[in-house]
């Protein structure tokens, strides 16, 4: 006899992990649905990394034209 | 050998299914919270990409949540004693008290962190103020020490339309704090009327309710002081500028019944409410959670309509705030 009866508690722990999983599925989607909104939302990427970069430099911007 | 079993039927407890562990959470009070937080949110000026504030709604709801886990599991044996309560998830043994706790202390870290990285640092410590306010300041220490437990207590549930606000804007305004202070003066009538018809719940849990520490009397005339306070409130949100002549027809005309209500609950006494099964209570608590949703829904209302131009420019001339 193999061990497969089917007990209420295991039905309640399948729920419970079914439930669980599918939390966590939710948060991933979140929180990678957050990266691509900052991302493309405009902001800053890059930080100052100790060298000179002009693309950072507020004096060398150039103003967009008219 | 007795030291291993595996009979299932032993268990002490039955082990709790997923929906115990969401009861954890107060799902009922989270769609106040929701309701009030977007507004909140909805009504700010500038705006957030959708997935932010989709996040933002779900992080202060899941700190919500996570202080209704840590009420729970400090509350406990009150919940055990009073019949509204003895069917949450630990009275009724399903959840064990350190679970109740670790889920509380978790998910309150991750809504906090979360809320913070989705939008800024402010929202985020309001939420976790929220958070330590709720557990701590009512129900650790005022629930059982003051009849004023709910006044102040109030406070944590009055928080989410500004932290709504503030994840947009990143900054509390004279139109956060009126938010604020709607909930905040919404609150004691609501419950109050609520404890009138709850009566030997709070009495036989031995909770400093108004009833039991003042009397059923006095109960009833803070009910209508405080639904007296409450109007000057709801009117002066709605000459700020997130005001209009919609919220403000709603805010009249529901302070107005609301008013009638605590009126009518001030002019019975106890045979009288006894007689009836305390019908006016009851009618009154309906109708002041009502209130709070229309009152809300108004202000989201108004700051869709503001998008009409014409609407935009008749609905400025009710912000006296702009013009002084």
């Amino acid at each position: 006899m193999s061990i497969a009866r089917e007990h209420p508690l295991h039905k309640r722990r399948s729920g419970r992990n079914v439930g669980l999983a599918l939390v966590l599925l939710a948060f991933i989607a979140l929180v990678f649905g957050l990266t691509i909104a900052k991302v493309s939302g405009g902001g800053t990427i890059e930080a100052f990394d100790h060298t000179y970069r002009p693309a950072m430099d507020p004096a060398t911007i150039i103003p967009a034209e008219e | 050998m007795t030291d291993i079993r595996a009979d299932f039927t032993q268990a002490r407890q039955p082990e709790a299914e997923f929906r115990d562990y969401v009861a954890l959470l107060k799902p009922r009070v989270m769609t106040l919270v929701v309701f009030t937080a977007l507004s909140g949110l909805l009504v700010a000026p500038g705006g957030l990409h959708p997935v932010e504030g989709l996040a933002a709604i779900i992080f202060i709801a899941l700190g919500g949540g996570a202080s209704g886990a840590l009420n729970m599991w400090w509350d406990a044996d009150i919940d055990a004693v009073m019949k509204r309560t003895a069917k949450r998830p630990i009275p009724a043994g399903k959840v064990t008290e350190g679970e109740a706790f670790a889920i509380g202390i978790t998910l309150a870290s991750i809504s906090v962190i979360m809320l913070w990285l989705a939008t800024n640092a402010l929202a985020g410590a309001l939420l976790a103020f929220t958070i330590f306010f709720y557990v701590v300041i009512y129900s650790m220490w005022l629930k059982r020490a003051t009849p004023q437990n709910i006044v102040i207590g109030g406070a944590a549930g009055a928080f989410p339309p500004m932290i709504g606000w503030v994840a947009v804007t990143g900054s509390i305004s004279v139109e956060a704090c009126l938010m604020f202070l709607l909930i905040f003066m919404w609150t004691p009538p609501h419950f109050w009327a609520l404890a009138l018809f709850m009566k030997s719940d709070y009495h036989e849990a031995k909770v400093p309710m108004l009833t039991v520490t003042h009397g059923r009397r006095a109960t009833r005339t803070h009910i209508l002081v405080y639904t007296i306070a409450l109007l000057p409130v709801a009117v002066a949100t709605g000459l700020t500028s997130i005001g209009g002549p919609v919220y403000m027809a709603a805010a009249l005309w529901l302070s107005l019944g609301f008013l009638m209500g605590a009126w009518d609950i001030w002019k019975r006494d106890e045979a009288q409410a006894e007689a009836d099964n305390y019908a006016t209570e009851k009618r009154v608590f309906r109708f002041s959670l009502y209130y709070l949703f229309i009152l809300f829904g108004a202000l989201t209302a108004e700051a869709a309509l503001r998008n009409l131009p014409a609407y935009a420019e008749f609905a400025a001339r009710f912000n006296l705030v702009e013009m002084f």
